[in-house]
Formats: structure tokens, sequence, C-alpha cells
């Protein structure tokens, strides 16, 4: 228990650290805003329509692979851990797993998921 | 229960010290360094070979005013940064960075908090990296900030999976998520996991460069591109806030790779403390070496890497890792 006190007392610190900075910040800098400064940049230009524009949605499809193969990653860790009293038979399965989800990834290549044009 | 409490206290406070000073630190060091790569001098007037630069940076980042646009989501603007260093620090928290000594008269351990799942701890925390880019992107309200935020998460969370897979063969062989342990099992240099790991620690480094947005995977602030990427439309202490981040990631990655495959703190004649410093250095050093070296990537050969070399890579490390202490062992 007195491990994870620890880090919360190392969390504690690390945003501490932050506000106090800030805090310190805050009181020394000059404060002086008025609207041009305040306009968003966009190279010197007037800003055009809104700022939340349309993207390639393939970074979704990216999202949605990473989801797939990060859960496969954390299942790995205990298999690691336990791969010495586990033997043979962790091992095959594992494999198996591994293989099942590199024909997805490999499925997904062919199927031009992977592709940026 | 106090006694606990105080040592730990004083422990966090030093290495939040070290690692603070460490990182203004390395944007000298980075600086000296690249300079001398382009037969330029670098920073010379503050100080003697530019010893003051970084107080002199910092004073000044702490003097700017603060611009906040009219267009930015206010709460998630001003969390951001946080986030994006709170969570780089927190990696230290589990980072053994010397054997267990003992200070007037107290036995004190050389590791903040030994946890039993330090590794996963390691890769959680990294992980909540995305969220202060994303956010800090998103919440800009601005449109290089927002296509800075979406490229750089796609990279991270793209490289993270080789990220954590590239561990798991260390973990096969060491049998453990302690990283006290890992270190422990690290006695001599022939030990080190690099000579029984080697495209393990090189598919962690390319991975670690990239989680930590440096050249050549630097799409985030792709200068010529992106303006600044998703910290165009921060200033003063936010922004200060991001760069120390980056480098005090650096210096996390570094930390972890020495930890993980260079053997720790451990080393013959010298202190403990110092092999651990001199260790984590040498990983800065490649970080720079990198970016004074490479060309930055374009973005579709980035994610291609990723996903078509490195993933793969990172899959098949495991399995024969996997076969390779299942054949010597000699277990069925």
């Amino acid at each position: 228990m007195s491990e994870y006190l620890a880090v919360l007392l190392f969390a504690v610190a690390g945003i501490g650290i932050v506000l106090i900075t800030f805090g310190i910040s805050r009181l020394l800098r000059p404060h002086n805003p008025y609207p041009e400064k305040n306009v968003t940049y966009e190279c010197a230009e007037e800003t055009v329509g809104p700022s939340w524009i349309q993207f390639n949605n393939r970074f979704y499809i990216f999202a949605l692979i990473f989801v797939i193969f990060d859960v496969e990653a954390i299942f790995l860790f205990p298999w690691a851990v336990a791969f010495g009293q586990l033997g043979l038979f962790a091992l095959v399965e594992v494999t198996l797993f591994l293989m099942i989800l590199f024909f997805g990834l490999f499925y997904a290549w062919k199927k031009g998921v992977l592709k940026w044009v | 229960m106090l006694e606990v409490i105080i040592i730990s206290s004083i422990k966090v406070l030093t290495v939040v010290i070290v690692v603070l000073t460490c990182c203004a630190y390395s944007t000298l060091l980075e600086r000296k360094l690249v300079a001398y790569m382009q037969h330029r001098l670098g920073p010379i007037y503050a100080g003697p070979w530019g010893l003051l630069q970084p107080i002199a940076d910092a004073i000044k980042l702490m003097f700017k005013e603060d611009l906040v646009p009219d267009r930015v989501e206010r709460t998630l603007y001003t969390l951001a940064p946080i986030l994006s260093f709170v969570p780089s620090l927190l990696v230290f928290a589990v980072v053994p960075f010397s054997s267990d000594f003992t200070l007037f008269g107290y036995d004190v351990t050389g590791v903040i908090s030994d946890l039993n799942i330090g590794v996963l701890w390691v890769f959680m925390i990294t992980g909540f990296g995305v969220y202060g880019v994303v956010l800090a992107g998103w919440s800009s309200g601005s449109k290089w900030s927002l296509l800075g935020g979406i490229r750089s998460s796609a990279q991270m969370i793209s490289y993270e999976l080789s990220y954590g897979l590239s561990i798991v063969g260390v973990i096969l062989l060491a049998n453990t998520l302690s990283m006290t342990e890992i270190v422990g099992q690290q006695d001599s240099i022939f030990s080190w996991y690099i000579f029984r790991q080697p495209l393990g620690f090189i598919l962690f480094f390319t991975c670690a460069v990239a989680e930590t947005n440096r050249a050549p995977f630097d799409m985030a602030e792709a200068e010529s591109e992106l303006v600044g990427g998703y910290h165009t439309e921060y200033s003063s202490m936010r922004f200060a806030s991001f760069f120390v981040g980056e480098y005090a990631n650096m210096l996390a990655a570094s930390a972890v790779a020495a930890t993980l495959f260079l053997g720790g703190w451990q080393g013959p004649l010298l202190p403990p403390i110092v092999w651990m410093m001199l260790k984590v250095f040498f990983g800065m050093f490649i970080f720079i070496w990198l970016r004074g070296t490479l060309p930055r990537f374009r973005y579709d050969q980035l994610m291609n890497f990723g996903w078509k070399v490195l993933f793969p890579l990172a899959l098949l490390n495991t399995m024969v890792t996997g076969l390779i202490v299942m054949l010597t062992n000699g277990t069925n």
C-alpha cells in the first residue's frame, strides 16, 4: 500500500509544481488583451469558416485498429510474466492468438485500409 | 508510517527537482550539440559555454503575456498542458535510480515506488500523453492545431502498439513486471537485456522517438506545414509546460530504456546514481543525434513504417523470444 502512497505523493508534487509555476507567472506577467491580439492564428489573415474542419476519416479507422491491437498487447503482458510456469501449451495458444490478429492486420492491409493517398 | 511518508516526500521532491533541472539543461545540451553538428557555436552569451541560458529562457517565459484566443474551449485549453506535463513526470515514480542506501541512519530504497506492475505503469502513463496532445489540438480552435493534434495522436497510438510489444520480449526473459527486479537481474554487463533483445531495443527506441514526437517523427510540429502543430495557440507558461513535458518525456524514455535494456544503475567503480545518469544522458545524446542527422518523414511513410514494418517485427520478436525461452528452459 505504501508503494501506491508514494506514487500518489509524486502525482501531488507533479501537479503542485505546475500550479506553483503557473501562479508565479500569473503574478509576474503583463495582461493586456485586445481584439486583434485574440484572433486565432491563420497566417495573418482573417480566419475563414469554422475551426473544427473536416479531416481524413482514415484517422478513425486507425483508431479502431489501434484499440484491437492494444487489447492484444495487454493480454500478452500477463502471459509473458507467467511464461516460466505455463510452458508449451501457452506458447502454442498465444502464437495462434497472434496469428489470428496478424492475419486481421494483413487483411486490413490488403483491403487498402493502411494506405494514405 | 509517518517516517515512510517523510522519507517518500523527500525522495519525491529530490527527484522532481533533479528531473526538472535535467530537462532545463537538456535544452542547452540539445542546442549545443545540434550547433556543433552544424558547425555553429550555439548559445554562448549567457554565462560561460551558455550555461545560464536555460535560466534566462525560464525567466523569459515566466514574464511573457499569456494569450488566450477568443475561439478556444477554456477548460480543455487550460487542462491540456497539465495533462501533457504531469504524466511525463510520473514515469519517474517507478524508475529505480540507485541501489538501496543508508542516509542519516535511515534505510532508503533507490526507487520512489517499487510497484510490482512497474512496466505496465510506464505504458499506462505514456498512454496518457496522447490526451495532452489531442485535447490541446482540439480545444485551441485553430485549424493548424486541430490538424497537428489529430496527426500526432494517430502517430502516437500507432507507435504505442510496437512500443508495448517491444517490451514483451524482456518480460518473457525477466518473468516480472517490477522495474527493480529487472535491474537486479542485469548485474553484469553480459546479462544486460540489450544483448539478448537487440531487436527489442531498436524497436523500443524507435518507438520512443515517435512517442515523444521528436525528429525524424516530429509531425506534430512540422513547422514548414503546420506552423507549430498542436501548440500553435499556446504562449507563456502553458507553452513552457508542453516544452518541458517533451524533454521530460525524452528523459523518461531514456531512463526506461536504461532500466530495461542497459542494466539501470548497475555498473562497476562509479556510484550507482552516476551510472544511471550516464546511461540516461547516453539516451538523450542519441535523441539529439537523430535530430541532427535525419530529415523528417512524410506522413504516409511514417504511418506505413509504424504499421507495416515495426508492428510485424515486434510481433515476430515476441514469438521468437517465446520460442527460445521455451527451448532453453526445457520445461514442457
